[in-house]
């Protein structure tokens, strides 16, 4: 029994076979065959969510992993994204929580606040 | 003395920030962008999940990083645009609009040319007539989207999704994650109506069930969702009597579909294609109305916003070709026709002129095909140019940019798609 994957690398969606030889099938770049390869050993995904502002009224900025962390970690990050809070002004892409849970990846904003 | 400006565009999304900049680039400086809300950006800004700009930027964006791009070059060229502006009408004949906002008043400003890019609406209950009370706790998913990630409100705990578009699959994930309790998602169609990517990576990776020909047949609760009752359809997609089953839940998310928000330049006399429900266009997606341009979600419903931002280039460039160098003469207009396999085709007719080179296409199938021909034809039936395509799907939609159509030589132009 081999297994099939639905490639989410990029928007086309190819179908990735993997044969009980570990024959893997059906990818059309190197980028495919490198998510096929890490989802039978460890599988990431992005994680995106928001982080409230202290000190702005009714104000979130949006944040995201600065790469693909492990699939397991995805809800103990975002437990960590509702404790913390972060101070105006924010610019794009800066450091709010560095290395999170000693994986090397920061949380980093996607937005600037003024 | 009204206001004169070169160049108007109406919305600050991503297609009147990709207009602007491409305008700007091809030579117009006299540019102002109006947007209805406080900040440019449009619905780039809820949409702080990743995937955008993998065909733009050959990188993978969130959302507001996407618009952020477009954002710094309008601040840095210093390109005009007003915010909290609301656009009350346009007239094509005189060349102007009327605005308002807190800071000016009402307002008449003249352009030369205008480019409509105000984006599109979410289908909404009413739209689908279901059956049962109307209390709260139904939501369209992108109102939900902007309650959770722009003002920090997660709408309810237990929730189902009607409809298995980008947005309620988005929506699915993103309220799991901030502790929802996700029941399911229902499709109406034997297929789903989102890209695999978020299939995978919003339902499969959280064991959120899909349950395809599938819908809500019923909404419960007087005051509050209640719950809902789901039934199969048949291939007519009529609920099939036996299959009912009652979900209690206290949210219900619709992700059903978008329409252009067209109505304003149907109001001032564009004519508008039936099909995407936004205008009739030429190929430099000029409308039936002098001088007025459209492009983006306004002129048909897009699911990347990288081919937002390439064809509203082309609108911005066109309009600054117009602004330039005038109207160049056509000796004639070939109007274009698709077949039954697709659901609609851009543009609706083409002007044909001496420097006319490229025209894109656009359109989408009306079901998955794995194996496609897509044959250009004349009015006699002959192909005059012919592309294979794999894997067409309906909720992905196709631009083409083909060049050397023999267009001299013909007076109308079909377009079709075989399955092969």
């Amino acid at each position: 029994m081999g297994k099939e994957f639905i490639c989410i690398v990029c928007p086309k969606g190819c179908r990735i076979k993997v044969d009980d030889n570990e024959n893997i099938t059906g990818y059309t770049c190197l980028r495919g065959l490198n998510y096929v390869k890490e989802e039978l050993t460890c599988p990431k995904r992005m994680l995106t969510s928001t982080v409230k502002v202290s000190n702005r009224k009714d104000t979130y900025v949006s944040v995201k992993t600065s790469s693909s962390i492990s699939k397991d970690l995805l809800l103990d990050v975002m437990k960590e994204l509702k404790k913390i809070r972060v101070e105006a002004p924010i610019s794009m892409h800066q450091v709010l929580i560095k290395n999170i849970f000693n994986t090397d990846i920061d949380i980093i904003s996607t937005k600037e606040v003024k | 003395m009204n206001k004169q400006v070169d160049l108007v565009i109406i919305g600050g999304g991503s297609a009147g920030l990709s207009a602007a900049k491409s305008a700007y680039e091809n030579g117009i400086r006299d540019i102002l962008i109006i947007e209805r809300s406080s900040e440019l950006g449009g619905i780039l800004n809820q949409c702080i999940h990743n995937g955008f700009g993998l065909h733009k930027f050959k990188e993978e964006l969130t959302g507001p990083e996407y618009a952020y791009k477009y954002i710094s070059f309008i601040k840095e060229k210093n390109i005009p645009y007003l915010l909290d502006t609301l656009v009350y009408s346009i007239s094509s004949k005189a060349k102007e609009i009327t605005y308002s906002n807190s800071e000016e008043g009402y307002r008449t400003l003249n352009y030369k040319a205008l480019i409509f890019a105000a984006g599109c609406n979410e289908r909404t209950q009413g739209q689908i007539m279901i059956p049962g009370e109307r209390p709260n706790g139904v939501f369209t998913a992108g109102l939900a989207q902007r309650y959770l990630n722009i003002d920090g409100y997660l709408v309810g705990k237990n929730v189902y999704i009607l409809g298995s578009g980008d947005i309620g699959l988005i929506m699915a994930r993103r309220m799991k994650l901030e502790g929802a309790n996700v029941i399911g998602v229902s499709e109406i169609m034997p297929y789903s109506n989102g890209l695999n990517r978020n299939i995978v990576q919003c339902l499969n990776d959280f064991n959120i069930p899909l349950r395809l020909h599938n819908t809500v047949t019923k909404i419960h609760g007087i005051n509050q969702l209640e719950g809902i009752t789901i039934s199969d359809v048949d291939d007519n997609l009529i609920p099939i009597k036996g299959s009912e089953q009652f979900i209690k839940c206290d949210t219900l998310l619709l992700s059903i579909g978008l329409y252009p928000f067209n109505a304003m330049l149907k109001n001032c006399g564009a004519k508008v294609n039936l099909e995407t429900k936004g205008a009739y266009v030429d190929q430099n997606l000029e409308t039936s109305l002098d001088s007025i341009f459209s492009c983006g979600n306004v002129l048909h419903v897009h699911d990347l916003v990288d081919y937002v931002s390439l064809e509203s280039e082309l609108a911005g460039k066109n309009a600054a070709n117009l602004i330039l160098n005038g109207r160049e003469k056509y000796d004639k207009v070939i109007l274009t026709s698709h077949n039954e396999n697709m659901s609609y085709l851009l543009p609706n007719e083409i002007k044909v002129y001496e420097s006319l080179e490229n025209i894109l296409f656009s359109f989408r199938v009306k079901k998955p095909i794995s194996r496609a021909e897509i044959l250009f034809k004349d009015e006699n039936d002959k192909v005059i140019k012919k592309f294979n395509k794999a894997d067409l799907l309906p909720s992905e939609m196709v631009q083409l940019n083909v060049n050397n159509l023999p267009l001299n030589e013909i007076n109308q132009l079909k377009v079709e798609v075989r399955a092969l």
